[in-house]
């Protein structure tokens, strides 16, 4: 059996860092040269990762699946960026960001883990602004910051709108300028298949090359994965329409522990579903709730619009019930306390799926320029999709599948239980426990890639420098590549009537009602049934279009479709084994007199790690134990 | 809504594509032209077909995956709007829409709909970064910076990299796109050390890669979905000559 070991260094919280680094093995220059590092993902934790390892001089091979880096998920990330500067003079501090982390995911991340995460916060920030990100500004040329939900100081760094898109162009260009150097080469267009191990590290890929089809070997002499997150699975996500779990999911058929996987977050403001064509829901970034105030009618079923609706007939509910931070309240609450309005007969809109967002007092009081400039975009994107204009009538609102909480387990130096495969950014479980901050995960990403990484991965490629070059010509290759052909074949050869599509989409909807905002026994048991019995009859009914060898976007539906079937498994799994209320896991039969999440420390004080034991077996648990020493564990509260 | 649509097909690179005719019923006018699209490939699945290969991923203006001509505009009659931001809302009942690949001869198509734009890449690798290494990067607040600067710098910024503009002019030029990239790095102190072997390197990669010359038509600031202002190509051309001079 293998053994948990999350390798937190001794010493105290705020020394544990920089204890390590100067105690860690290091790689000369020369021997870097000679030593192959896999990354896959180029978001803005692998691109990060791609610049800084290629700056140290490392031979890295980057992949990604769309046609060029730059366009990886994190793109779309709207909101902002912390990072503990305390610019603001009002009370900031690492030790801050860290207890608001710890505290907003809800008691269940890895003190440790948590509190470097801040740690390299402002390193991040500085080499994100000496990249080129344009960072709003003040008039005195200084950074501007502004506030995110769970948090009472403003430490988030923005660049509009779009901050994701300009933090990920400034890491593209550090990778882009390894590139030219020599140190990165980029594939694109390449799908991860199958990760390669050899003696019992991981020592290499199987790719798709998604032009022609081709399947690839790649070797070297460690593997990170920085593949994203997979709030896809629930079909209609606030991400990317490509965004899948494959890549982490071989990973874990391989024997790569899984943390925490019922830990998804729903994102309170996304714009509603509207129909059942849709593809996909965009996010309305948390940061409109810095200016824009949550309601719903006070009369139940009031079908008036918005703006027909008096002001003392107008239930701010969230103000009401969490008078501390208002509107501002984190996520999992605010997704809660949506759905209980929409849910007692106050929602909004013809589906009464919807709240309002309303700005109508911030641009009384600001006027209209100002709102423009901090949000423009935004408001754009939002009139663009409904027809409706926000500067004159507020926006409807509904959660939506946002954030994988959960992922690939990783230890103090980000490896995962696999030797030799490292895992960054929101493909792992590591820093956000059971609900995640706004702006904490580019800060997590860039921190993982520009920082740590690049140290963490030092200390074990210090061992390999007498291991030559991974020939991929060996069995270990052969085997993997087969298994990739066969499962492609299998997808093929099936042949049935229904597109790959469809049946995302009622797994999504399965996920959903079963194991969405909130939890129960019954549910979670009877969701496992209807996921299984999905699976069967994808097998049996599927109709994938094409050949392997071409460009066949059906194809690749289909295999991250049928990773998700079992991912979905193993999600509820992890829910029915977690009898408590805590983040984003809300167990109705585990809460308080007030409708709040109530946690069982007791019982439930550890990272759920899972263990594959082979098709057709239940996975095994195992417990990583929490221990806080520098945070008193106490209820959350934002009343 | 009834919509007949004329969609390039193409099987690969090298083989030969040719339009092809689709009808497709009760298309609602609420749907993205993306989810149309979709529409078409989940019938033609169903029937037995080859679905319509075309580059999405964001679905919400971002990415700069989605690249489309419709009825000849690049990302279709919208104003600053990206194929998948564009509603069926936008045209009429009947209508017939000509639905084709970016065609530009540094962006050749892999398949319907789907084309190389790794040039763009190239030409970012030739320069359009700052060398900065991730350690030595000083406090963000010890470099100041002009905020109608920084303002303007981030809306040369929003470049989304998708080749609207290049598919946009006649000369298939890609000044737009290169001038954004070293207007954004040229607006910030931290930019400018090496903003004149940046403006050479890549514009002499922009020329390698067999883009086009600006003659002024203004196309690439019309079909740009974000906006990007042809004022930035003078600004490009101001930082080139200055260069020049000091070179
Ligand atoms: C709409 C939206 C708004 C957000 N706003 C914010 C915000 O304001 N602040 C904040 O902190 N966070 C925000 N987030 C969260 C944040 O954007 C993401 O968590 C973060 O960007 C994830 O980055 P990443 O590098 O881990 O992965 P991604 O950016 O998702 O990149 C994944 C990469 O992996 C590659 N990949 C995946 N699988 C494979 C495979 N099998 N083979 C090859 N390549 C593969 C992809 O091609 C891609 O390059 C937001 C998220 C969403 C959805
Ligand atoms: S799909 Fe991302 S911009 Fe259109």
């Amino acid at each position: 059996m293998v053994t948990l070991n999350s390798k937190i260094p001794e010493g105290p919280l705020a020394e544990k860092w920089s204890k390590y680094k100067s105690s860690m093995k290091l790689v000369n220059p020369a021997n870097k040269k000679k030593l192959d590092i896999i990354l896959v993902g180029t978001g803005l934790a692998g691109a990060s990762a791609a610049s800084s390892l290629g700056e140290l001089g490392y031979n890295v091979k980057v992949f990604c699946f769309q046609d060029t880096p730059r366009r990886a998920h994190s793109v779309a990330a709207q909101g902002g960026i912390n990072a503990a500067k305390n610019y603001k003079n009002d009370g900031d501090s690492v030790y801050r960001l860290f207890y608001d982390m710890i505290k907003g995911g809800d008691y269940r991340a890895r003190e440790a883990n948590v509190y470097r995460a801040a740690e390299v916060s402002n390193a991040t920030i500085d080499q994100l602004t000496a990249q080129g990100v344009p960072f709003a500004r003040e008039y005195g040329g200084t950074l501007d910051n502004r506030s995110f939900g769970g948090v009472q100081v403003s430490r988030t760094f923005y660049a509009k709108g779009q901050t994701g898109q300009q933090c990920i162009l400034g890491a593209y260009s550090g990778l882009s300028r390894q590139v030219k150097n020599g140190t990165v080469k980029m594939f694109s267009r390449r799908e991860m298949l199958e990760l390669i191990i050899v003696d019992g590290k991981a020592r290499g890929i199987i790719t798709r090359n998604l032009i022609t089809g081709e399947i690839e070997r790649h070797s070297g002499h460690a593997v990170v994965l920085a593949t994203g997150g997979y709030g896809t699975i629930y079909y209609l996500s606030t991400l990317a329409v490509n965004s899948n779990a494959s890549a982490a999911w071989t990973a874990y058929k391989k024997g790569a522990f899984w943390g925490n996987p019922s830990f998804i977050q729903i994102h309170p403001s996304s714009i509603p579903v509207l129909n059942d064509y849709q593809a996909k829901l965009t996010l309305m970034s948390e940061s409109l709730r810095n200016d824009g105030r949550v309601w719903a009618p006070k009369k139940k079923g009031d079908k008036r619009p918005a703006n027909d609706i008096p002001e003392e007939e107008r239930d701010y509910y969230l103000e009401r019930r969490y008078p501390a931070y208002g509107n501002l309240v984190p996520r999992d609450v605010g997704s809660r306390a949506a759905k209980e309005r929409c849910d007692a007969g106050y929602g909004v809109g013809d589906t009464g799926l919807a709240v309002n967002l309303d700005f109508k007092d911030a641009i009384a009081k600001q006027g209209k320029e100002a709102i423009e400039e901090k949000y423009g975009n935004l408001f754009e994107m939002y009139e663009k999709i409904t027809g409706i204009n926000p500067y004159e009538e507020p926006m409807r609102i509904y959660p939506a599948g946002h954030y994988t909480m959960g992922g690939l387990w990783v230890d103090y130096e980000l490896m995962t239980t696999i030797p030799g495969l490292f895992a960054i950014g929101e493909s792992n479980f590591s820093d956000h426990g059971a609900n995640r901050l706004g702006a904490s995960s580019l800060m997590q990403c860039s921190g993982d890639g520009y920082f740590i990484i690049p140290n963490t991965i030092g200390n074990y490629l210090a061992d390999e420098i007498r291991t030559p070059k991974i020939p991929t010509d060996t069995h270990e290759f052969e085997e993997a590549e087969k298994a990739v052909k066969s499962k492609i074949e299998k997808l093929l050869s099936v042949n049935g009537r229904q597109t790959v599509t469809s049946f995302h989409k009622r797994l999504g909807k399965i996920l959903w009602d079963y194991s969405g905002m909130t939890r129960n026994e019954e549910g979670l048991k009877k969701g496992l049934v209807l996921v299984d019995e999905l699976e069967k009859e994808f097998w049996k009914d599927v109709k994938v279009p094409g050949t392997a060898d071409e460009l066949n976007q059906e194809l690749e539906k289909a295999g991250r479709v049928a990773d998700f079937f079992e991912l979905a498994k193993l999600i509820i799994t992890d829910g029915l084994n977690r009898r408590e209320s805590c983040g984003a896991h809300f167990r109705e039969e585990s809460k308080t007199e007030t409708g709040e999440a109530k946690r069982d420390d007791k019982n439930y004080s550890y990272v759920s790690v899972w263990e594959y034991k082979g098709k057709d077996k239940p996975p095994e648990l195992h417990k990583e134990e929490l221990n806080y020493e520098y945070v008193e564990v106490k209820v959350r509260d934002y009343k | 809504m009834n919509i007949k649509l004329k969609i390039w097909r193409q099987k690969n690179a090298k083989a030969k594509g040719k339009f092809e005719d689709y009808t497709l019923d009760d298309v609602s006018p609420e749907m993205s032209f993306l989810e149309m699209l979709d529409a078409l490939n989940t019938k033609l699945i169903e029937e037995g077909g080859d679905p319509v290969a075309y580059d999405h991923d964001c679905r919400e203006g971002i990415c700069g995956c989605c690249s489309l001509y419709i009825n000849g505009n690049p990302h279709g009659p919208g104003e600053k709007t990206t194929t998948c931001e564009l509603h069926m809302r936008s045209f009429k009942d009947g209508q017939t829409l000509i639905v084709e690949p970016w065609r530009a001869k540094s962006f050749p198509v892999i398949k319907d709909l789907i084309v190389d734009r790794n040039a763009f890449d190239k030409i970012i690798v030739a320069g359009g970064f700052i060398s900065v290494d991730a350690g030595s990067a000083p406090d963000s607040n010890s470099i100041l910076a002009k905020k109608e600067n920084a303002d303007e710098a981030i809306n040369s910024a929003s470049c989304i990299g998708c080749g609207a503009c290049v598919a946009a002019c006649k000369n298939a030029s890609a000044m737009l796109f290169v001038s954004a990239k070293i207007s954004q790095l040229a607006l910030l102190p931290q930019g400018k050390v090496e903003a004149m072997d940046r403006v050479n390197a890549m514009v002499a990669r922009m020329d390698e890669l067999g883009f086009g010359n600006c003659t002024n038509t203004y196309a690439c600031e019309a079909e740009c979905p974000k906006g990007i202002k042809i004022t930035n190509i003078a600004r490009m051309n101001r930082e080139f000559f200055a260069a020049k001079v000091v070179g």
